[in-house]
C-alpha cells in the first residue's frame, strides 16, 4: 500500500536544458533518466524536499511544492496521523524520525521580550564601547581568599579549571557517525577560530580532529565508545551524557549498516555491528554512582579539566541538577525537548521531556536557593534558533548555550528531516563518500564561524540596548525579561513579570 | 631512602595534606618504591602514585583500605602491587599497567580500561570490567553483579575477564565484544555458578561458563552455541597463564563441561524501526 506523494516536483520545461544534473544530485532517486524514452522521469513519491536539485539546477528550472492534502480533511485525524498509522500497520515497527520535536507546543522564547534603556538609564553603543561576551564555564569558588602585603595582593584560593569562551555559544554534541567527518571538521575549525568549543558527540574522536581537540568537549556516554585515556586527556573538557533532549530516557544506537570501516575504527567496534548505547550507564544507578564516575574522570585527567553532565530536561530537572552539581560536576547541560537528533523514535521525540526555557529557569532558581549556583555552570541546548534565543536563555539563567540544528543549517542543512536515512544530500548526516564530498570543511567552517560572528554582534547590540557592558550582567537577570500571553503560573515558573508590569 | 622532596612540594602546594604525614610513608625496597597507604585520602594517594610513576616503574602500595581510583588513567608499563582492599574503579581508563592485588577489589575495577592487566588474589564486586576495551582481568575468586557489561573488541584487541569463582546477575549485559570466562571452582556463597539474565542484550563477544546452563537462564538476545574443540583449544591457551597465576590445575578445569553463550545477532535492532 503506497502513499500519495507529499511533495510536487515542478519542472519548468522551458528552462530545463536536459543536462541531467538533477539525476546525479538527488540521493533519493526522484529524477531518473529513462534511457528508452530519452527523458527524465520523476518519482515524486520519493521526494523529501531537501532542495538539493533546486539549488544545483544550473537554470533554476526546478521547484518543489507541498501537495495539497491528499486526504479528506479532518481536525482530529490529520493527514500525519493517518500516514503514521498506515505505515505502522504495514511494517509493525517503531517510527524513526530525525531533527527536533514537531508537535505544536508553546515555544516560550516566542512569548518573552527583552527590556531596553530609555531616558533614565543610558544604553551603550557597542561600536564605540567595549562589550564583553567572554564567559567562563566551570565551578567558581565559594569565596576568594586573598593574601595582602604592602606591595601586592595574591590570590590564595585554588581555582578549579574553567573553559574560556569568547562568545557564549558552542556547537552541540553531534557524533561522528551521525554526521560526517567533514561536518565535524567544519565545526571544529569554526570553534577554534571563534574561541569557543564543539562537542565530540559519543562516537569518539577521528584522528583528523585531534589538532582541534583543545576546542573540543569530549563526551562519555553509556556506550563508552572510543573512551580511552588519550581521548580524555586531549579534550578541553569532559561531558558525561546521561540523557538527550530529543530522546529522554532511552538509549541510542547507530545502525550496523552505518558502521563503516572508518567509523568502526573510531568507535572500536566491528564493521557492520550495531553501535548500541544503553539507556542507562550501567555503572550509574544513583547520584553517588554518578559522583564516582565524575571523579574517576577527574582522577584520570588529574583534575585539569572541567567535567560536565548532560541531561534531558524532564519534570524534576531542578532536583536532578542539584544532585549533579553536588556530585561534583562543574556544570550541567540541559537539553530541552525541542533538541534535534540524527535518529529517534517519533513517539519519544514528540512526547517526552519539557521545554528548555522552563528547565533553565527552574534549575537556575533552585541552584541559587541552595546557594550552589557558583559551583557549576548551566549550559542550555535544544532548539536555540537565533541570538535572541541565546539572550533570553542567558537572561533566564544559562551561562552559555549549545547550538546543533542551527549550526547544521549554517553548513547547508535544509532540515529535510532525513538524517536517520544516511543519505543527506548536503553531505552532513551521511557517511557516503560521494555525498560527503559536497561539504568542504573550509567553506563549512567559514559559514559556521560567520554565524557565531553575526550572533555575537547581535548579542552585543542587545546588551548595549540593555545598558549592560558584559554578558555576565545579563545572566539570570530575569528582571530584564517580560512575558507576553503567558498565564500567571507560567510566568511564575519562568520567574518573569508580564509585559506592562 | 626517602623520595625527593619535589613530590612533597606538589602535594603541599595542593594543600591536600601536611608534610609530616607523607614523607615517612615512602621508601625504596629493591627496585620497588613502597607507599604506606594507611588512612590516606584517595586523592593524596593517587597524587603520590602519579608522581612516583615519573621515576619508578614498580610501585607497591601497602595497607590499602578502600581508596578509590588507584592507577586511574595511568598509561605505561608499570607494575603496581596492592596489599589490602582496593576501592572503586581500580585501574579505570588505564592504558598498560599491570596491577596485582593481594586482597579484594571493590566495584568497577578495570572500568573502560584500554590495555594492561589486573590480577586479583581475592574477590571482586560489581561492574568489574565495565566497557573494557582491552587487556585482561584475572580474579581468583567470585565476581559480583553486572560484570563485563558492554565490553568491546576491535580486531585483535580483545579484552578478557576470567573469574575462578561465581558471578552475579546480568553477566556480560550489552556485551559488544571480548570474552568472559567463569570457572565456578569455589562456590562460597551460592551453588549457582552465575546469576540470572545472563548476557541480556549481547551483540558481540562470547561468554564461557564451566557448567551446564539452561537456555531459559539467558537474557534477551543471547543464545547457547556449541562448545567445540576450537573453543577448548582457545580456553586452554587463555587459561594457561591464569592457572599458573593462581596455582590451579588446567587439565582438571578443562575436563569439565562448558557452556558457550553468544549473541543471536550483531544487529539486534535491525527490524525494530521504520523510516
Ligand atoms: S533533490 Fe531533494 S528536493 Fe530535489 S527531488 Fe530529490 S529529494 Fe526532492
Ligand atoms: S542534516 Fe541533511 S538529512 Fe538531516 S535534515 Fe539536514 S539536510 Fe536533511
Amino acid at each position: 500500500m503506497g502513499f500519495p506523494p507529499e511533495f510536487k516536483v515542478v519542472v519548468d520545461k522551458e528552462k530545463c536544458i536536459m543536462c541531467r544534473r538533477c539525476t546525479i544530485e538527488c540521493p533519493y532517486g526522484v529524477h531518473v533518466w529513462d534511457e528508452k524514452k530519452k527523458t527524465i522521469i520523476r518519482k515524486e513519491e520519493n521526494c523529501v524536499a531537501c532542495q538539493r536539485c533546486v539549488f544545483t539546477c544550473p537554470t533554476k528550472a526546478i521547484q518543489i511544492e507541498v501537495r495539497p492534502p491528499a486526504y479528506s480533511p479532518h481536525p482530529v485525524w490529520t493527514e500525519k496521523v493517518r500516514r503514521d498509522i498506515r505505515l505502522q500497520a504495514e511494517t509493525g515497527s517503531v517510527l524513526l524520525v530525525a531533527m527536533g520535536n514537531e508537535e505544536p507546543y508553546r515555544r516560550y522564547f516566542d512569548h518573552l521580550v527583552i527590556d531596553a534603556c530609555q531616558v533614565t538609564n543610558p544604553s551603550i553603543d557597542p561600536l564605540r564601547e567595549p562589550i564583553e561576551l567572554r564567559t567562563y564555564l566551570g565551578a567558581k569558588p565559594d569565596y576568594l581568599e586573598l593574601e595582602e602585603s604592602y606591595s601586592d595582593i595574591k590570590l590564595k584560593t585554588e581555582l578549579t579549571p574553567n573553559l574560556k569562551l569568547e562568545t557564549p555559544i558552542m556547537f552541540a554534541h553531534m557524533s561522528y557517525g551521525s554526521i560526517s567527518l567533514e561536518a565535524q571538521k567544519s565545526l571544529a575549525m569554526a570553534a577554534k577560530e571563534m574561541g569557543t568549543y564543539m562537542g565530540s558527540g559519543e562516537g569518539g574522536l577521528h584522528k583528523d580532529l585531534y589538532p582541534y581537540a583543545d576546542h573540543i568537549i569530549v563526551q562519555v556516554a553509556s556506550g563508552r565508545f572510543a573512551v580511552h585515556e588519550e581521548y580524555l586527556k586531549v579534550g578541553a573538557a569532559i561531558e558525561i551524557k546521561i540523557g538527550q533532549g530529543a530522546k529522554p530516557g532511552i538509549g541510542g544506537h547507530l545502525p550496523g549498516k552505518k558502521v563503516t570501516e572508518e567509523i568502526s575504527q573510531t568507535r572500536m567496534i566491528p564493521v557492520g555491528s550495531d553501535a548500541i548505547s544503553p539507556a542507562p550507564h550501567h555503572d550509574i544507578y544513583s547520584i553517588e554512582d554518578l559522583s564516582r564516575l565524575i571523579y574517576a574522570l577527574k582522577e584520570a585527567t588529574r583534575y585539569k579539566k572541567p567535567v560536565f553532565v548532560k541531561i534531558a530536561a524532564v519534570h524534576n530537572v531542578a532536583s536532578i541538577a542539584v544532585g549533579i552539581i553536588r556530585a561534583g560536576a562543574d556544570g550541567v547541560v540541559l537539553d530541552g525537548f525541542t533538541a534535534g537528533t540524527g535518529a529517534a523514535p517519533q513517539v519519544i521525540r514528540d512526547h517526552l521531556g519539557i521545554p528548555i526555557e522552563v528547565a533553565i529557569a527552574a534549575v537556575d532558581q533552585r541552584l541559587r536557593e541552595e546557594r550552589i549556583r557558583n559551583r557549576g555552570s548551566i549550559i542550555a541546548s535544544g532548539g536555540i534558533r537565533s541570538s535572541a534565543d541565546v539572550a533570553k536563555a542567558i537572561a533566564l539563567g544559562a551561562d552559555a548555550v549549545y547550538i546543533g540544528t542551527a549550526a547544521l543549517i549554517a553548513l547547508g542543512c535544509t532540515v529535510c528531516k532525513q538524517c536517520h536515512r544516511g543519505k543527506c544530500a548536503w553531505g552532513i548526516a551521511t557517511q557516503d563518500p560521494k555525498l560527503r564530498k559536497r561539504l568542504k570543511p573550509e567553506e563549512g567552517a567559514r559559514r559556521a564561524a560567520n554565524l557565531l560572528r553575526a550572533w555575537s554582534f547581535e548579542l552585543k547590540e542587545i546588551l548595549g540596548a540593555l545598558g549592560l557592558n558584559s554578558i555576565e550582567s545579563l545572566r539570570g537577570n530575569r528582571d530584564r525579561l517580560r512575558g507576553i500571553g503567558l498565564t500567571e503560573v507560567e510566568l511564575e515558573v519562568l520567574g518573569v513579570k508580564p509585559a506592562g508590569r | 631512602m626517602n623520595v625527593d622532596s619535589s613530590i612533597l612540594d606538589i602535594i603541599r602546594a595542593k594543600k591536600l595534606i601536611e608534610r609530616r604525614d607523607i614523607a615517612p610513608r615512602i621508601r625504596e625496597e629493591g627496585d620497588f618504591v613502597v607507599v604506606d597507604a594507611k588512612g590516606l585520602h584517595y586523592r593524596i594517594l593517587n597524587e603520590v602514585v602519579y608522581e612516583l610513576a615519573e621515576k619508578y616503574k614498580k610501585i607497591k602500595l601497602i595497607n590499602v583500605n578502600g581508596q578509590r581510583y588507584i592507577a586511574d588513567g595511568l598509561r605505561g608499563d608499570y607494575y603496581i602491587e596492592i596489599h589490602g582492599t582496593a576501592g572503586d574503579d581500580l585501574g579505570a581508563f588505564m592504558n598498560g599497567p599491570e596491577i596485582v592485588v593481594y586482597g579484594n577489589v571493590q566495584d568497577g575495577a578495570g572500568n573502560t580500561m584500554n590495555a594492561g592487566k589486573i590480577i586479583v588474589h581475592g574477590n571482586a564486586t560489581d561492574i568489574l570490567g565495565h566497557s573494557m576495551r582491552g587487556g585482561v582481568i584475572y580474579v581468583e575468586g567470585d565476581v559480583g553483579y553486572r560484570v563485563g557489561v558492554h565490553m568491546k573488541e576491535y580486531k585483535d584487541q580483545v579484552p578478557i575477564i576470567v573469574a575462578g569463582g561465581t558471578a552475579g546477575d546480568f553477566l556480560g549485559e550489552y556485551m559488544a565484544g571480548g570474552r568472559i570466562i567463569i570457572l565456578g571452582l569455589k562456590r562460597r556463597f551460592t551453588s549457582e555458578i552465575v546469576g540470572d539474565w545472563i548476557a541480556a542484550g549481547i551483540h558481540g563477544g562470547a561468554i564461557y561458563i564451566r557448567d551446564s546452563i539452561e537456555e531459559d537462564r539467558l537474557g534477551y538476545g543471547a543464545k547457547i552455541a556449541e562448545f567445540t574443540e576450537e573453543d577448548k583449544k582457545y580456553l586452554a591457551k587463555i587459561l594457561e597463564e591464569y592457572c599458573r597465576t593462581f596455582g590451579y590445575d588446567l587439565n582438571k578445569i578443562l575436563e569439565h563441561e562448558f557452556t558457550k553463550i553468544v549473541p543471536e545477532s550483531h544487529r539486534p535492532y535491525g527490524k525494530m524501526y521504520t523510516d
